[in-house]
């Protein structure tokens, strides 16, 4: 997350740069504008700039720099109000991953399988994606890149569902650790296709419990990300978000309204298509990227 | 589904407030203009984009014309509507051909914007046309790409140019410039080259995609976009603009509930016109994007050409000849119902249909829930008459409605809701053939449109040919009712009135589509 052609950073370093350290009202609309082109979105950056703003006028600051801080401090603390731990003591644990087309379901799953061998646990991919052209070949990749084994479906198009179950099942019978699901991308408003989420994790559930559903968003989703986390949590039973492609300028902000409004958290960030750009969710890294 | 539904649900909350009032204070306007500003930044429109969208609507609408308007409301919302139409493109510009064949296409976006699954959209469509393109697999980056566009090219039944296997082995610039000289080699008349998703802010990659497109020269270069995107969609645009200067946009995963603000953005910003919008995973679901009809569908005016369209295409000419004489002679049977329905399936989800109808926005939940299977149900239950009684549907007794019932899996209420429901759709189409305008859900009441049988006398007729003269009984079957599709006046919108009120040439455009049964 290096030197980008717009960061949020810079936007605020022009806003808190410069001859200017007391706080005027440019300063206010400056802060606006840095929030809502970070998809924070109109109603977050509201509440979050009247708590600033409360702070501000209680503790009398004049000085930009500690308006900065605290607004750090106001985003840290609402992104730190969840628990980001993977909870995979299940053996074997599964692990279901669900989200709209082109998020990055695929590329996460190779990189979490990847990150968790270095745990040494033996791991197992399932490829239930079996509508989209050639994903099945992708997780092959992926997993062949990882070491761990993958279960393919026998023949094309085959229900998704049934991958899933074979999954599990070897990996119970062959005493893998962790098993992890890939599924088709589907938008949240297609009754059916989420349906068939929901048939997923049921079968599954007849052979072990699901330890964690992940959600993958794209960084890059403005405010509909919201009503994807919504719909993904009645249909799949969500546990848990992942962030993907936040390598590029968008910030996904929008991610703090998801967090708030389904009690779900950010549990693993994705930041690139190498094999190792998967890390765990840090508020604080998060924030301060956000700030800059 | 509705692009920009939530949108419209936004600017109708709005503009009811202002529709109830004569004339419009300057204050009233100030409010106005705050609800849009929300409503777009919700909808992630870009932030400048907002602020340059809604001083000119406050600009206009203090200005003269709305004092002047008679309606002052119905002023706003069509300057709304008319820089709508501005920002959103104006005029629709069509795919750019090359003098000297092939035409090149390159495709370029982000990561997951869907460019893969478009080439094999756009190449199918053109070969529908006539055209025999050829798809070039530059996507040497993502796992298994080349493998998609294969897949997708066999779908499409198009030829593919992949000589690397991808997975990072292999020189995409190499690849493209080979693609194109072998498609003039055997003569095919459209080139579109896949690229690699790459970011905007990944100079290497741009740089790539940049060299690609001096290899090649292409015709067009599509910058492909999700239609979820955020604030961010500003960014990555200039960036595309500026590494790989495409000339037109697609908009991809409309089919989904995000507003859309995007297209809105990247037309203000790049003021590169929008030229595709892709709207399902089917590789049918592509058409061509026309700003009008998305500036009409944010003000949920319903989408109404697109629907003209779809229906012309899903319905057979003659077939609609024959049906309009059965509506007018009071021929039309339960099995032309049957058939219709069955036609409307094959035209494609009967969800996507409505919400292009004017007002849908209002009962998005509604059209949630509606089940496609209550169709299958409706066949079963038709399926499961004779043909008498599909012919003259007068004859259905109780007992006859009870093997029905049975033979089809259904309850007898199910039975009724439908015969009741057949009765309302007939009468409806009757009094269309008959050249008057039924009562649309959602639009209202029509202004200076009169001479059609209301709501009410609708229903007062209806009430003789009902069964049922216990009243709890009558109301569980309304309620049954209001949860079906835009069939006669049961269905349970009423006159909460369109977002706003059409204007003539809307009215026309209406007119002509329910019309289009006469032809």
């Amino acid at each position: 997350m290096a030197e980008k052609a717009w960061s949020f950073g810079r936007a605020f370093r022009n806003v808190f740069g410069g001859g200017s350290e007391t706080i005027t009202e440019d300063t206010w609309d400056d802060i606006e504008t840095a929030l809502i082109s970070a998809d924070f979105g109109p109603e977050i950056t509201d509440a979050v700039l009247d708590v600033v703003r409360a702070e501000v006028d209680r503790h009398r600051v004049t000085d930009v720099a500690d308006l900065k801080r605290i607004l750090r401090e106001t985003l840290e603390a609402r992104l730190d109000a969840f628990d980001p731990t993977l909870r995979l003591s299940d053996r074997p644990a599964v692990i279901l991953v669900v989200g709209v087309n082109g998020v990055g379901k695929t590329t996460t799953i190779g990189k979490l399988a990847n990150y968790l061998t270095r745990f040494e646990k033996r791991i197992i991919v399932g490829a239930a994606d079996t509508f989209r052209a050639a994903a099945v070949d992708q997780l092959a990749t992926w997993a062949d890149r990882a070491g761990v084994a993958i279960v393919k479906p026998q023949q094309q198009g085959q229900d998704p569902a049934s991958v899933a179950f074979q999954t599990v099942q070897r990996a119970i019978d062959e005493q893998f650790d962790i098993a992890i699901i890939d599924t088709a991308g589907r938008l949240q408003t297609k009754g059916g296709l989420m349906d068939e989420l929901g048939k997923i994790r049921r079968v599954i559930e007849k052979l072990a419990p699901v330890s964690e559903v992940l959600l993958v968003l794209d960084a890059t989703t403005g405010q509909n990300g919201l009503a994807q986390a919504q719909a993904f949590i009645e249909h799949a039973g969500v546990t848990g978000l992942v962030l993907t492609k936040l390598d590029g300028s968008a910030k996904g902000g929008f991610v703090l309204a998801v967090q708030e409004s389904t009690d779900l958290p950010i549990k693993l960030v994705g930041q690139g298509e190498a094999i190792g750009d998967l890390t765990g969710f840090t508020p604080h890294v998060f924030a301060a990227q956000l700030i800059g | 589904m509705a692009t920009f539904g939530n949108l419209s649900t936004r600017l109708t909350d709005t503009f009811k407030n202002l529709r109830s009032k004569g004339k419009l204070s300057a204050s009233d306007i100030d409010g106005t203009v705050r609800e849009i500003r929300r409503a777009l930044l919700e909808a992630d429109v870009s932030l400048d984009v907002v602020k340059d969208f809604t001083a000119k609507i406050r600009e206009r609408a203090l200005g003269d014309e709305v004092n002047r308007a008679l309606n002052p409301a119905q002023q706003v919302v069509q300057i709304v509507n008319e820089e709508l139409v501005e920002v959103l493109g104006g005029d629709q510009r069509r795919l750019q051909f090359a003098k000297n064949p092939p035409t090149v296409i390159m495709l370029a976006g982000l990561q997951g914007a869907g460019k893969t699954t478009l080439a094999g959209k756009l190449a199918k469509w053109l070969k529908d046309q006539g055209h025999t393109p050829m798809l070039v697999a530059c996507d040497l980056q993502r796992p298994n790409a080349v493998t998609q566009l294969g897949v997708v090219a066999e779908q499409a039944g198009v030829a593919i140019f992949a000589p690397e296997p991808g997975n990072g082995v292999g020189d995409p610039v190499k690849v493209a410039k080979n693609g194109v000289a072998e498609a003039k080699r055997t003569q095919h008349d459209f080139v579109i080259v896949d690229t690699a998703g790459r970011l905007g802010v990944d100079a290497e990659l741009m740089k790539q995609a940049s060299d690609i497109r001096k290899a090649i020269d292409p015709d067009e270069v599509l910058f492909v976009i999700d239609a979820m995107i955020g604030q961010d969609a500003v960014a990555t645009a200039q960036a595309f603009q500026e590494g790989v200067d495409f000339t037109g946009v697609v908009l991809t995963k409309l089919d989904g509930d995000a507003r859309g603000g995007a297209a809105l953005s990247i037309r203000g910003v790049t003021g590169r016109p929008i030229l595709f919008a892709s709207t399902g995973e089917g590789l049918g679901d592509f058409e061509p994007f026309y700003p009008d009809r998305m500036a009409s569908r944010i003000l949920d005016l319903g989408d109404i050409l697109t629907l003209i369209e779809q229906a012309q295409q899903a319905f057979d000419e003659e077939e609609a000849q024959k049906v309009a004489e059965k509506f007018a002679k009071d021929q039309f049977t339960l099995d032309d119902f049957l058939q219709q329905m069955q036609q409307l399936r094959g035209a494609g989800s009967i969800k996507k249909m409505m919400g292009m109808l004017p007002g849908m926005g209002k009962m998005k939940d509604q059209l949630e829930n509606f089940d496609e299977r209550e169709i299958v149900r409706t066949e079963a239950i038709i399926q499961s008459m004779t043909s008498d009684e599909r012919t003259n549907p007068k004859i259905l007794n109780g007992s006859r409605r009870l093997r029905i019932a049975k033979g089809s899996g259904m309850t007898v209420t199910d039975v009724n809701s439908l015969v009741q429901r057949f009765e309302q759709a007939s009468k409806m189409m009757k009094t269309v053939a008959r050249g008057g305008v039924p009562q649309i859900p959602g639009m209202g009441q029509m202004p200076g449109m009169g001479g059609h049988g209301g709501k009410k006398k609708q229903q007062q007729k209806g009430k003789g040919a009902k069964r049922s003269g216990n009243p709890a009984k009558r109301a569980q079957q309304e309620a049954g009712l209001s949860s079906q599709p835009a069939q006669g006046s049961g269905f349970g919108l009423g006159a909460a009135g369109g977002a706003s009120a059409p204007s003539a040439d809307e009215l026309a455009q209406l007119q002509k589509m329910l019309g289009g049964g006469k032809r």
